[in-house]
């Protein structure tokens, strides 16, 4: 692999880029948050300035070179600070999920062995304080609201602003080492761990060199033109790689701003106050965005309402069309433009997708209906396929190339490679150094050429050479009679009914395929509502027979569109049942970025598994819940099972998506 | 009973209660003929926060009304900051420093949370109707500087998502929220809470408990609150008055409360034989 061992313009650090910018775009504004209802604004050259106080306020505390520091909390601009301060001072930061429970913390920290811990308010203080004792190296905790938190112990305990008033009272002191600690950076030192949320087993530390997360993000900023001026929300958890590369990686490189919302309840007004140019989210925001707008227009008038469905239906038509610059006829455009200022533009104002130039979504498959809702307002949403070994990209989708079922062509720099068993490999220079402390997975993941193992199965388009992913390469399997059991790919046709939230398929080595279904609470909920059923718990929900029977048309769909698909149709659903609960990551069923744990799904539900296979109508059972805070309790439910109707195979038709 | 200094004490949890902020000497207060209070002294210290409790019927909320200037005492004295009360508007009273909250919330229900919580500002806007009117100078210097308090409040509550929700739209739990939100924009020296939990889930309760306990903590504001729940005004307050019928039957703390025999048999009956 043709790697670049040296810097362009010796920017090899994110420090490095900090001073550049503090130069170059001194006074363009940097970081944006919203704080007593108004949004408060730093320029490069402030927190160019906030940056060093703090780092020289680190040395102070005695962080040494090599240290870990855990950064824990929602999106706030002084915690993106602190991870910059760490690496100025050769420390390594480690962003942790701030929803994490107190046990899932307590094993990321002691796993890389963090000294220090810098926190964003007595939440997360609190949960640091009940973990310290397991944690042997942990030293100091710096935190930076300090409500309700005068009275407790401050030996160890330190609040940010005071740290960087120390480490201001010392520069003339501490400012030699600083630079020396800087001038010591280069691409090959770390630039962030970070934990993977772990589908199986317990999470690894993915360790990222400044190489991999520079040259990632100056690649992908020339691959979308993103320079200085564009504007993005950071609502993403930070101990995401996503909201890395975007807020710091990309950020750093371009210069471009970095808005943080007031509170994560505040999200979708800040997102329309900021109108983000570059704007990224998991399906399932879009998800939520569009069932919202659906829901306001069933609440419309109705001369509003055919208002929106005359022009919405135009805009399916033609607009993704136009947006891809291909031909469309004068009179098409002028419907379309007619459109936009009736419908679309407001609309669009609305979501707070006005100014968007560049959109992504990845993570999982989007619904064809979603993705092609967005597309047809005019905003180029587009999908990537990536994962944090790779420091984001693998493949994405060129302007102009954007479909519905394709992750993209391999991203800038990257190859790609298919396995015999169809799993999928790339490399590039955005490929991870190691796993810490991990050398074995480490090297069942990356091979001596460099070669990443995905995990994922797939092909590449013949023709287009778009990436098509099928499904985990670990949960492809065989049914009985050795037909391929793909789960997610009939699990992500399910999720597209605005009614179903999760679904988990199983069949492997089985006869025939069955299914556990979640309702989504809001969608199911406000139908309900609108037909004069009453509940008062999600499990009565999902108990009702009319939900049921109309989940069972939805499972009887998508049996149907299943059987077209001849390598497929064997994953027909025979039985399903709908869960007595939402599928949660404090009972550890999914992972803190909401993918299913299939195996201990089936693990924990197996009676409910059996049940589905011996033929009984209704099972009861008793799951163990935990709550929020930790304590646990149980919840009895008694299920009914249903039967879907399966269709014959449709004979030499190849999938029709 | 055991004397408490006039400096002040210090708590179990080690914080440091001033010397008196009101003094109640022997109210006695009457509708006609029925007596609603009799004969009840006691006092609220700065910095603490302070209980009445007591069955249905008990005179609690009188007793607050008394505090608030609402209701006059025939009889007794009410004493503040160190000097007695003459006989006072409820406006004049909340100009000494003193909100409150009311068990029936009583917010604009047509208007948003942000103009809600604004009222409470109410005392701190004297420019005259004609520089509002036009809202150049000193109108506009002021509503800056009040919606910078009241910003603060709401970040303290965390009520941010909802600043410019109508409040008839909110549910009841955050009613009572902003219904605290809009006595604290006041900036008050003693808060009087009428029943802060009263109606809400556990989940709730263990929410507004953390925010007053914050509050006491974070602007140490001296509060006086009556509520029925008893796991969260043993958990809450520093010192308890118990009344029944009218009548003080206890006051101290939480403990000395909670082991008095009077305390017991009234709110678990006595047997007769």
């Amino acid at each position: 692999m043709a790697q670049s061992s040296q810097a362009a313009d010796g920017l090899a650090s994110i420090p490095a880029l900090l001073q550049r910018n503090a130069t170059r775009f001194a006074d363009k504004p940097a970081y944006r948050e919203k704080e007593f209802g108004i949004w408060q604004t730093w320029t490069w050259s402030d927190i160019k300035r906030e940056i060093d106080d703090l780092a020289l306020g680190l040395i102070n505390l005695g962080v040494n070179e090599g240290d870990f520091i855990a950064i824990i909390g929602s999106n706030r601009p002084q915690l993106y600070w602190s991870m910059v301060a760490a690496q100025s001072v050769g420390a390594i930061p480690v962003p942790v999920y701030n929803d994490s429970a107190a046990e899932e913390m307590a094993y990321v920290l002691d796993h890389c062995g963090a000294r220090f811990a810098i926190v964003e308010d007595q939440e997360q203080v609190d949960k640091v304080i009940d973990i310290q004792d397991r944690l042997t190296l942990f030293e100091h905790m710096i935190y930076l609201d300090p409500r309700g938190l005068r009275k407790y112990d401050h030996h160890k305990l330190h609040q940010f602003s005071h740290v960087q008033e120390q480490g201001r009272a010392a520069r003339d002191e501490f400012t030699p080492d600083l630079e020396a600690r800087q001038a010591k950076l280069t691409y090959a030192s770390t630039c962030v761990m970070l934990y993977t949320s772990g589908t199986t087993g317990k999470p690894k530390g993915v360790v990222l060199s400044n190489r991999n997360i520079i040259e990632s993000a100056k690649s992908s900023c020339e691959f979308d033109k993103l320079a200085l001026g564009e504007e993005v929300l950071a609502y993403l958890p930070m101990a995401w790689v996503g909201d890395f590369i975007f807020s710091i990686g990309q950020a750093y490189w371009s210069g471009f701003c970095v808005n943080c919302p007031e509170s994560p309840e505040t999200m979708m007004t800040d997102l329309r106050e900021i109108g983000p140019t570059y704007f990224f989210a998991p399906p399932r925001v879009f998800e939520g965005m569009l069932t919202n707008v659906m829901i306001r227009m069933e609440d419309a008038s109705r001369f509003k309402k055919r208002l929106f469905d005359h022009y919405m239906a135009h805009a399916r038509r033609v607009g993704p069309a136009i947006l891809d610059g291909k031909p469309v006829g004068l009179m098409d455009r002028m419907k379309y433009a007619l459109g936009n200022l009736f419908v679309f533009g407001p609309l669009k104002n609305t979501l707070g997708f006005t100014n968007v130039r560049v959109g992504y979504t990845a993570g999982e498959a989007i619904g064809p209906e979603i993705f092609s809702f967005y597309r047809s307002l005019g905003i180029n949403l587009k999908q990537l396929y990536g994962q944090t070994e790779a420091s984001v990209f693998i493949t994405v989708q060129p302007d102009g190339e954007v479909r519905d079922d394709t992750v993209g062509v391999p991203a800038p720099g990257v190859e790609l490679r298919i396995a015999d068993n169809g799993e999928v490999f790339y490399r590039s220079p955005g490929t991870f150094e190691s796993y810490y402390k991990n050398p074995e997975s480490t090297a069942s993941t990356k091979d001596a050429e460099g070669w990443v193992a995905t995990g994922d199965a797939g092909f590449i388009e013949p023709g287009t050479g778009h990436l098509r992913i099928i499904d985990r390469a670990k949960d492809v399997g065989k049914m009985e009679d050795g037909s391929l059991f793909a789960p997610k790919y009939v699990e992500n046709k399910l999720k597209f009914y605005p009614n179903i939230l999760e679904a988990v398929v199983f069949g492997n080595g089985k006869d025939r395929c069955t299914a556990f279904i979640n309702i989504d609470l809001q969608a199911v909920g406000n139908w309900a509502e609108r037909n004069n059923i009453s509940y008062s718990s999600y499990q009565e929900l999902a108990g009702h027979p009319s939900v049921l029977d109309a989940v069972q048309k939805h499972v009887e769909e998508v049996n149907a569109s299943v059987a077209q698909d001849e390598m497929l149709s064997g994953c027909q659903i025979h039985r399903f049942l709908i869960l007595h609960k939402e599928l949660d990551a404090d009972d550890g069923e999914m992972t803190r970025t909401r993918k299913v744990r299939r195996r201990i799904v089936e693990d924990k539900f197996h009676d409910l598994v059996k049940a589905l296979y011996d033929g009984s109508q209704t099972v009861s059972t008793k799951t163990e819940v935990t709550y929020e805070d930790g304590r646990k309790g149980y919840i009895s439910a008694t299920l009914t099972l249903r039967d879907a109707k399966v269709f014959p195979i449709v004979q030499g038709k190849v999938a029709a998506e | 009973m055991n004397a408490l200094s006039p400096e002040g004490y210090v708590t179990a949890d080690g914080r440091k209660i001033g010397g008196q902020l009101m003094e109640m000497k022997n109210i006695t207060l009457r509708f006609g003929g029925v007596k609603a209070i009799t004969d009840i002294s006691f006092d609220i210290r700065e910095g603490e926060i302070r209980a009445i409790i007591g069955p249905n019927g008990a005179g609690k909320s009188s007793m607050l009304n008394v505090i608030s200037g609402f209701y006059v005492p025939q009889e007794g004295e009410v004493w503040f900051r160190g000097a007695r009360r003459p006989q006072m508007k409820p406006y004049e009273v909340a100009q000494q420093g003193i909100a409150r909250t009311f068990q029936n919330i009583a917010l604009f229900e047509g208007m948003s949370v942000l103009d809600n919580v604004m009222t409470g500002r109410l005392n701190n806007m004297n420019a005259n109707i004609f520089s509002q009117a036009i809202w150049k100078g000193r109108a506009e210097r002021e509503e800056v500087l009040n919606r910078e308090v009241v910003e603060k409040v709401i970040d303290f509550l965390e009520i941010q998502s909802i600043r410019k929700t109508p409040v008839a739209r909110l549910p009841y739990g955050l009613k009572k929220r902003v219904e605290l939100a809009r006595a604290l924009a006041a900036e008050p020296k003693l808060l009087l809470l009428d029943e802060p939990m009263a109606g809400m889930n556990v989940e709730e309760k263990e929410d507004m408990s953390r925010f007053i306990l914050d509050v006491n903590d974070e602007f140490g504001t001296t509060i006086a609150l009556i509520e029925h729940d008893m796991g969260v005004v043993m958990d809450l307050s520093d010192r308890v008055v118990v009344m029944d019928y009218g009548k003080k039957i206890g006051d101290g703390t939480p403990d000395e409360v909670r082991n008095n025999q009077d305390v017991i048999d009234a709110y678990l009956g006595v047997s007769h034989d």
